[in-house]
């Protein structure tokens, strides 16, 4: 026992059950299972809820975060719920994907000398139990809407989060999804191993119980443009929470060839349009998969071209498992699956049959040089070092560029070099009156937090900018 | 995930062209009044179907209607030729991709075969009512599968039309048509063509001594159609371009139609299996029906 102010402290952690190695490895099932109550207390215990909690300041989104816990002690879980949903709309998922490690967890104080808090695995285990419950969100308070409406263009988090605190207000709000299913990147790219399908309905069927209306299959900028959704439409104002776009790839020669594609296409053929049940869209994997990068999407890949039934997975990244920007879960859940790391490996070119089917690729050895002015130690190729790693799947993981629909139809929105769009950062409104945007449209990939973050103080932004708010409601934290 | 909704788009009209192409004329408002010629549209015929990009072959406003002309080449395909007027399916999105740029050229050739000949016709009528000179071949197998013929003659200045066996029209293949046009000397301002692959290779090379501009409308395999999977990447004078949101006109003498003619084939497999798997399961149905 390690003793902080007085009060005697587990220096481990409560361990989160999860399904062992050879049981996840051919299933979609989530891996990590979920506290039960005994779990959640005692890990609960561990808080020492500081006056000044350095765990809110690593927090995007400043959860209360001991007096969410301190209600899960107290058994108050609906509180504990409250608290939590006060500044984040989605806890379930948060508690599942959040980086926790250089987030909340980083900054707990009883970190400095056991293990910290596990603030996710407690939020999650709030969340689930809320959905267990089926508590919904609760209802408007007010009814401020009399004739506004708003558009939310795109239902991933930051336009869940900024419809979510709308309706809340009382706004009529419509979201209009350019795919069959809602939630972005929490449906087609993050996998069900990770984050279950049933948390990101029961969110969207919440949502929807609050006068939530979502339009699929409706692509701003194609069938509607903005400037439509404000004046013909008659919407007040509209957030675009669009997300990041086109998947980078690396300009290597044998890219075209058949059996290489981007992680997003992999995955949206898994999850989006139900390749692992088989369904009619192909995958296109064959059984030794060499996945390039190691972020979340680059491991969301290979652990789904494992259950997929690949033979062999390995990535390959150019730097080490330090520079990974993977969350510390991920990369101790692949590696115990059985994942290959090729660290400091890049690839050079890939190679092909006859038939155009990718069989190799060409990689140099690389070793990291003095840190750049970014303080990132710059990978450099060691001379004569290739070799050939044998893949009839290779698949890229290495980040988006912008997709240009909305910023091509709606030249009246500034953007800036990289083609993100611009904002105001405290009310996220773009250059284009009414129009405001936030999350991986705005910043580039970033996170499930950020992205929620933004569209929360969009909705503070709209509301001021319809003339609902008085005060500033800067930070989006507090919507009033 | 399968968040079930309901059926939202019907089949106002089903023409059969023959038995492997048909026409679909499908009530969606919104999307009928922002389609403009060269776009493409996507549908799901129901949970767990793929989502499919077809070219808008027409619109019309005040109907209230976009309408399709499909070739039957898979398991999707074949499972629409099932459907009948009346008929309810799933998602229906669009329009996507850019539109073709129409504009006073002088003299326009379209050039359209296989599943790429109703494609050509919303993209020749706006030409045409910009006050082009309008010149359209279109190719096809035999008597049986030609349509539209029509259609094409109100808004061609000269409709040439070719078949494999010569059973109407001409004998050959567009390009045989192609080459006698530019063999007249007449001045061409601009080709526009769609179809297989290898016709619309053979039709840049045409036309690229003569530098004639040229535009391909790729029909590389899509995903989701909205710029996100990258995979209708098309590789353009060196770059990487994509399809669903940077075209799917491109400058066919800048494609590299030997990676796409490789890339077509990516899921050759699986499609077969799917196909076979589909062709089993109706069979157990039909006889469930029978017996
Ligand atoms: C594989 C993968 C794993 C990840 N893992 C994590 C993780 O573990 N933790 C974490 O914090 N973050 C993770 N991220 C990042 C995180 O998912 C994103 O930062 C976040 O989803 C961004 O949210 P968003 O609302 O901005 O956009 P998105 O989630 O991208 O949603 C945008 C939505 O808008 C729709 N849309 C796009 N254009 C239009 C249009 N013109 N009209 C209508 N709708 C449109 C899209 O279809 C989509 O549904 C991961 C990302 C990926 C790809
Ligand atoms: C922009 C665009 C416009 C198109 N317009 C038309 C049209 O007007 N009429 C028409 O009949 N067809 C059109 N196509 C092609 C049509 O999408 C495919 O024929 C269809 O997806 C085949 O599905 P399937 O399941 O029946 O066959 P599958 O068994 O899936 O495929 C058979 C063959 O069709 C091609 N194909 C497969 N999937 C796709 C895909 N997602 N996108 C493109 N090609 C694919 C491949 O070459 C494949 O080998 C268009 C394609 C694109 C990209
Ligand atoms: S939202 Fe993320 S960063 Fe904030 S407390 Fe929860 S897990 Fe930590
Ligand atoms: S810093 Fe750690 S111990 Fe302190 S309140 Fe936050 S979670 Fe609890
Ligand atoms: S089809 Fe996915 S990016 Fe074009």
């Amino acid at each position: 026992m390690t003793e902080t102010r007085g009060k005697k402290i587990q220096p481990i952690r409560t361990k989160m059950p999860e399904l062992a190695p050879e049981k996840r490895r051919l299933v979609f099932d989530e891996v990590n299972c979920g506290f039960d109550i005994t779990m959640a207390h005692q890990e609960a215990e561990r808080c020492l809820f500081c006056k000044k909690p350095l765990c809110m300041q690593g927090c995007p989104v400043a959860i209360n975060i001991p007096m969410f816990i301190k209600n899960i002690v107290e058994g108050n879980m609906l509180e504990a719920y409250h608290v939590l949903k006060a500044s984040n709309p989605l806890p379930a998922v948060c508690g599942r994907v959040c980086p926790q490690e250089i987030q909340c967890e980083q900054k707990c104080i009883v970190g400095k000398k056991g293990e910290p808090v596990a603030i996710g695995h407690l939020e999650r285990f709030v969340g689930d139990w809320a959905i267990e419950q089926g508590i919904k969100s609760e209802k408007p308070e007010s009814d401020l809407s009399i004739g506004k409406k708003v558009a939310i263009v795109g239902s991933g988090p930051a336009g869940i989060a900024c419809a979510h605190d709308l309706a809340r207000a009382g706004l009529a709000v419509t979201i209009f999804e350019g795919l069959h299913e809602a939630g972005g990147v929490l449906s087609y790219g993050i996998p069900p191993f990770r984050l279950s399908r049933k948390v990101i309905s029961e969110e969207i069927k919440s949502l929807k119980s609050m006068g939530v209306k979502i339009e699929f299959n409706k692509v701003i900028g194609k069938i509607f443009s903005i400037q439509q959704l404000l004046t013909e439409k008659g919407f007040s104002a509209v957030f675009i929470g669009t997300g990041a776009g086109l998947p980078k790839f690396m300009g290597i020669p044998g890219e075209y060839l058949n059996g290489v594609m981007s992680s997003n296409e992999f995955l949206t053929r898994v999850n989006l349009m139900d390749g692992f049940n088989h369904a009619d869209t192909p995958v296109g994997m064959g059984s030794r998969v060499a996945v390039i990068g190691a972020g979340n999407t680059a491991l969301d890949t290979a652990r789904t071209a494992l259950r997929m039934g690949a033979e062999e997975v390995v990535i390959v990244y150019r730097r080490t498992q330090n520079e990974s920007p993977a969350r510390a879960e991920e990369l101790r859940h692949a590696t115990e699956e059985g994942i290959r790391f090729s660290w400091l490996t890049n690839p050079i070119a890939l190679h092909g049959d006859v038939d155009g089917n990718v069989t190799e690729m060409e990689c140099m050895r690389m070793e990291l040089g003095e840190p750049d002015a970014s303080g990132r130690r710059s990978p450099q190729a060691v001379p004569g070092s290739e070799f050939r790693i044998k893949a009839d799947t290779v698949v890229y993981g290495l980040g988006t560029v912008t997709n240009p629909i909305i910023s091509r139809s709606t030249p009246e929105i500034k953007t800036n070099k990289w083609g993100y769009l611009e904002v105001d950062p405290t009310t996220q409104m773009t250059s284009m009156p009414g129009v405001f945007a936030g999350g991986d449209i705005v910043t580039g990939a970033a996170t499930v937090i950020l992205a929620l973050g933004a569209g929360r103080r969009a909705a503070s932004g709209i509301l001021k900018y319809l003339g609902l708010v008085k005060e500033e409601a800067a930070n989006g934290v507090t919507v009033s | 995930m399968g968040t079930l909704r309901p059926m939202a788009f019907s089949i106002f009209r089903k023409q059969i062209f023959s038995p492997t192409t048909f026409l679909w004329e499908v009530e969606a408002p919104d999307m009928a009044a922002a389609a403009h010629p060269g776009q493409f549209v996507m549908l799901r015929l129901h949970e767990g179907g793929e989502r499919i990009p077809l070219t808008v072959a027409d619109f019309d406003r005040d109907r209230g209607t976009i309408t399709m002309v499909v070739k039957v080449v898979g398991k999707t395909t074949e499972e629409m030729a099932t459907y009948l007027e009346g008929d309810t399916f799933q998602d229906f999105i669009g329009p996507l991709g850019a539109p073709t740029h129409i504009a006073q050229k002088g003299h326009v050739v379209f050039v359209g075969g296989g599943l790429g000949v109703a494609p050509i016709y919303p993209v020749l009528r706006a030409f045409k009512k910009m006050g082009n000179r309008t010149t359209t071949i279109v190719g096809f197998r035999n008597e049986q599968e030609i349509f539209w013929k029509d259609r094409f003659e109100e808004f061609s200045d000269n409709l040439i039309v070719m078949t494999d066996d010569g059973s109407v029209g001409k004998k050959g293949t567009t390009a045989d048509a192609l080459k006698d046009v530019l063999e007249t000397g007449v001045n061409i301002d601009e080709v526009f063509t769609v179809g297989p692959l290898g016709m619309m290779e053979v039709i840049a090379e045409l036309t690229r001594s003569k530098k004639i501009p040229t535009f391909a409308s790729m029909n590389s395999i899509m995903v989701d159609g909205i710029g996100m999977c990258g995979s209708c990447r098309v590789t353009v004078d060196g770059n990487v371009l994509f399809a669903c949101v940077d075209g799917p006109d491109m400058d066919a003498h800048k494609v590299d139609f030997k990676e796409m003619k490789i890339r077509q084939k990516r899921f050759r497999n699986e499609e077969g299996v799917l196909l076979q798997k589909y062709h089993t399961e109706c069979r157990a149905q039909t006889k469930g029906v029978s017996a």
